[in-house]
């Protein structure tokens, strides 16, 4: 399926697999269900990404955590945004490698999505078809910055406004 | 009043040319009508009955004269010539076009102002007690919070795709003029007990709606400085957990009331633990920061009582009357608040045409340091206003038609749209309400009966708030035609209550009848000075369902015969 | 009431416009503002046919919400809602006369 991240489209290193037998040699993705099985028996240096659910609880996934290149929370719709509030916790959890955002977003969720800690969007083809590559750049670009802080990949407006509290020419940091 | 620095002014600029690129991705077919729509709610624009409909975001309800001339300008430009005020402080246009939208979002943020999450399932509009910064019995000012939380709560990441929409109301005062007890997080600014610190009072899960409830007291005293933290630890959550197989269930009321307050609590302090509060809250800076545009203006020192106001009121009744019903004391000596009625008899209540606007616009320039409020009762508040100019404001107000004494009164009430424009309605509010102030019409008889707030909503959704009414008027559809339920005994005040039935439902043309008869119950038994809550609640439901059901009883016969 | 997947009949095709939200009707030829140039469906066919028409204007950008409706015909045979929601859609605020489609059709409007 069409794979995004902020720099436009990619290829999907992952081969999706069903099940835990990790018969693939190079960088596979397997469902939650099976995550021990593939993880027991992967081979050294092969990479392994799971696919979970948006209600998963973080804590169930923290023990594997370590072990996994890829983590994929799927997007029933684009509407349920549980998956953005589970990113946000598998980051604190200490998360580093690739988080992957699976469902029908829209172009507009790619900067939320990227602020929440996600690194990129697998879309089905039907949406990927509507919605070109532009729009979605685009979008990601729409704001400058936002007013949130310890979200966006770029410094909040609260950080901006701090700095320039703290900027040596003190003549232009007042309020108007 | 706040106003934008650059990067809010950036912000909304680009928030603008986000929605001129979605309309466009809607036309070229980008984005499905399904895709869109949760998109063009986060920016307040409805699909109603005859047209779309615009809600723009008076955030917790304080305008500048130029932003309501600007409204007035925008109504007569892309609208109809008016504009209607809401329960949740905010005006919408009933009749703008689509394509027109993208440059009403221009003119808006000429003047500070934009249409962000007035709806959609995400945090809505902050709202606020409309006598902020002028009511005796305020700790702070709830406006710096509201503000901050607005800001925090704009195009928030993760906070976008709720389960439901989700509203936050702030008040700093002991009397609740902001409804607390019936949003989604209910603020209250208070003082600890021991320590003197200010922080808040935070209550989760109130609301209205299909499923009533009052919200719960999640945490006694949260430290002023960790409310964003805070709100993030009570979103996320919600966010996580909220239901969203059922949307009558998704509120975050329902999930307080499924697991219970204390583990709702209990999740939340789980949470908030695991934040670093340092790195989310605002740093102190930026709260004063906020807190300096809300200085109260330059006041001059005046003596409490103005001679002049007495002497007119002597010789004016009229005057006289309409400062016992609308004017409000204010904290500072010689000054007070004055509420602009939008509930005109024969009129849709908070409706005001762009000439009202202009008019009550000139009125907040010349006499009350450039600054309007919009309260839920939908009507307009002058907040700082000499009382030495009290008569001229009263004769303006009476020259633009606007100065109808009955605020609190029978006649002051609040009605969603309904029918006659929302197309989620089940029944007429605009017209119940029309003819149940046409009924108790004449201005002696409104003083004689007190305070007395009637609330009408067009369907279970209660964007009328008929359920916190001491009558509640709720608009249903039974057998094909309009049919009216009769709550009594609701209260929006810091003794929040809801309403109860009084009986079966019954037809638009025997509202006011049925209204004139609980009003008889109460004048018969009212103690000497006793209001028409304090005696319902004296006395109880029983004789108000007698009278009301030996009515419906009888209309339902002379129906069949 | 019909049942679900059954449409009602007689019914006419109503919907908003895309663009600037005016309610539409959907004639024999297109769409019009006026109800009494609505197609009524008298019998299950052009029902379907309607309903057919509703999904792919909503494809092609036209209109949204679109929906059939239920009728009657008064005095003068011009179709009028059966339900006084749709009524209400087709006249206008019942409270201001002056605004909607009741306004352009009342003779006060001097035209
Ligand atoms: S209460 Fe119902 S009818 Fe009234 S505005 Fe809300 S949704 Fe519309």
């Amino acid at each position: 399926m069409p794979l995004l991240d902020r720099h436009g489209w990619r290829d999907d290193p992952f081969e999706r697999l069903e099940n835990g037998l990790v018969a693939a040699a190079g960088s596979v993705l397997v469902p939650w269900a099976v995550v021990a099985e593939a993880l027991a028996s992967r081979r050294p240096g092969q990479a392994l990404g799971v696919e979970v659910a948006n209600d998963l609880d973080p804590a169930a996934l923290r023990p594997q955590l370590a072990g996994l290149d890829l983590v994929s929370i799927v997007f029933p719709s684009y509407a349920d945004g549980r998956g953005f509030s589970l990113a946000r916790r598998l980051r604190r959890l200490g998360f580093e490698r690739r988080l992957r955002a699976r469902g029908p977003l829209i172009a507009d969720q790619l900067a939320d999505a990227l602020a929440c800690g996600f690194d990129e969007i697998e879309l089905d083809e039907a949406s990927a078809g509507r919605q070109p590559i532009e729009q979605w750049l685009r979008a990601a670009e729409a704001f400058t910055a936002n007013y949130q802080r310890g979200y966006a990949t770029t410094e909040s407006i609260l950080e901006r406004r701090r700095a320039r509290r703290n900027a040596p020419d003190r003549e232009t940091a007042g309020a108007f | 009043m706040y106003r934008y620095d650059e990067f809010d002014e950036r912000f909304v600029r680009e928030r603008v040319a986000q929605f001129r690129d979605q309309v466009a991705r809607r036309l070229d077919g980008s984005l499905t009508e399904e895709e869109f729509k949760p998109l063009r709610l986060r920016n307040g624009v409805y699909l109603q009955l005859h047209a779309y409909m615009l809600r723009i975001a008076v955030p917790y309800g304080t305008l500048s004269g130029r932003q309501l001339r600007q409204l007035a300008l925008i109504a007569e430009r892309y609208d109809r010539g008016y504009g209607h005020f809401t329960t949740r402080q905010n005006i919408q246009f009933n009749w703008p076009k689509l394509r027109d939208v993208p440059a009403i979002l221009d003119l808006l943020a000429d003047v500070e102002m934009h249409c962000i999450q007035t709806s959609g399932n995400c945090i809505r509009n902050v709202t606020a007690d409309h006598f902020a910064g002028v009511a005796a019995d305020e700790v702070e000012d709830p406006r710096p919070t509201a503000e901050l939380i607005r800001q925090w709560s704009t195009n928030h990441p993760e906070f976008c795709y709720l389960p439901r929409k989700f509203k936050v109301a702030v008040t700093g005062a002991e009397e609740d003029r902001a409804a607390i007890g019936v949003h989604d997080v209910g603020l209250r600014l208070l003082r600890h007990p021991e320590t003197g610190a200010l922080g808040y009072r935070v209550l989760v899960g109130g609301g209205l709606g299909r499923t009533p409830i009052v919200g719960k007291v999640v945490r006694e005293f949260l430290p002023k400085a960790e409310l964003l933290a805070y709100l993030e630890a009570v979103m996320r959550v919600y966010n996580a957990e909220g239901r969203r197989d059922n949307k009558y269930k998704a509120r975050v009321k329902i999930l307080v009331h499924e697991l219970g307050e204390e583990e709702f609590a209990r999740r939340v302090e789980a949470e908030f633990a695991q934040l670093d509060g340092p790195s989310i809250n605002a740093d102190p800076e930026e709260v004063a920061r906020i807190a300096a545009y809300f200085a109260p203006p330059a006041y001059e020192s005046l003596p409490a009582r103005s001679a002049r106001l007495e002497a007119a009121k002597a010789t004016n009744p009229a005057l006289a009357g309409f400062v016992t019903t609308n004017v409000f004391p204010h904290r500072v000596p010689g000054y007070a608040a004055v509420t602009v009625s939008l509930k005109l008899i024969g009129g849709a209540p908070g409706d005001a045409t762009a000439e009202q606007m202009r008019a009550v616009a000139d009125l907040a320039e010349r006499y009350s340091f450039d600054e309007l409020r919009v309260s839920h009762h939908q009507n307009l508040v002058l907040p700082h206003v000499r009382q030495d100019d009290l008569p001229a404001v009263f004769a303006a107000l009476a020259a633009a038609g606007l100065a109808t004494a009955n605020v609190g009164l029978v006649t002051d009430i609040i009605a969603c749209p309904g029918l006659d424009y929302c197309a989620l309605a089940t029944a007429r509010s605009i017209p119940i309400a029309q003819s149940v102030a046409e009924r108790f019409r004449d201005p002696v008889r409104q003083q004689e009966i007190g305070p007395l707030n009637i609330k009408i909503s067009g369907c279970i959704n209660a964007c009328g708030h008929h359920h916190v009414g001491h009558i509640g008027i709720l608009g249903l559809e039974k057998n094909g035609i309009e049919n009216y339920q009769i709550t009594l005994g609701g209260d929006a005040s810091e003794k929040t209550a809801l309403g109860e039935r009084l009986g079966p439902g019954i037809a638009a043309e025997e509202v006011p009848e049925a209204i004139e008869r609980l009003v008889e119950v109460y004048l018969a038994a009212r103690g000497a000075g006793e209001s028409f809550i304090d005696t319902t609640r004296r006395i109880g439901l029983e004789p108000f369902k007698a009278a009301f059901q030996s009515f419906a009883r009888k209309e339902v016969q002379d129906a069949a015969a | 009431m019909a049942k679900p997947n059954q449409p009602p009949l007689p019914s006419i095709l109503i919907a908003n416009d895309l663009l600037d939200g005016e309610v539409l009707f959907r004639t024999v030829s297109g769409w019009s503002p006026a109800v009494a140039d609505a197609l009524v469906a008298e019998d299950l066919a052009t029902a379907r046919q309607l309903e057919a028409e509703a999904a792919a204007a909503t494809r092609r950008q036209e209109v949204v919400d679109a929906y059939l409706v239920e009728i009657a015909r008064d005095a003068a045979g011009r179709p009028v809602p059966t339900h006084y929601r749709e009524r209400i859609k087709t006249l206008g605020p019942s409270h201001r006369p002056d605004l909607g489609k009741q306004a352009a059709e009342a003779p006060a409007a001097g035209r």
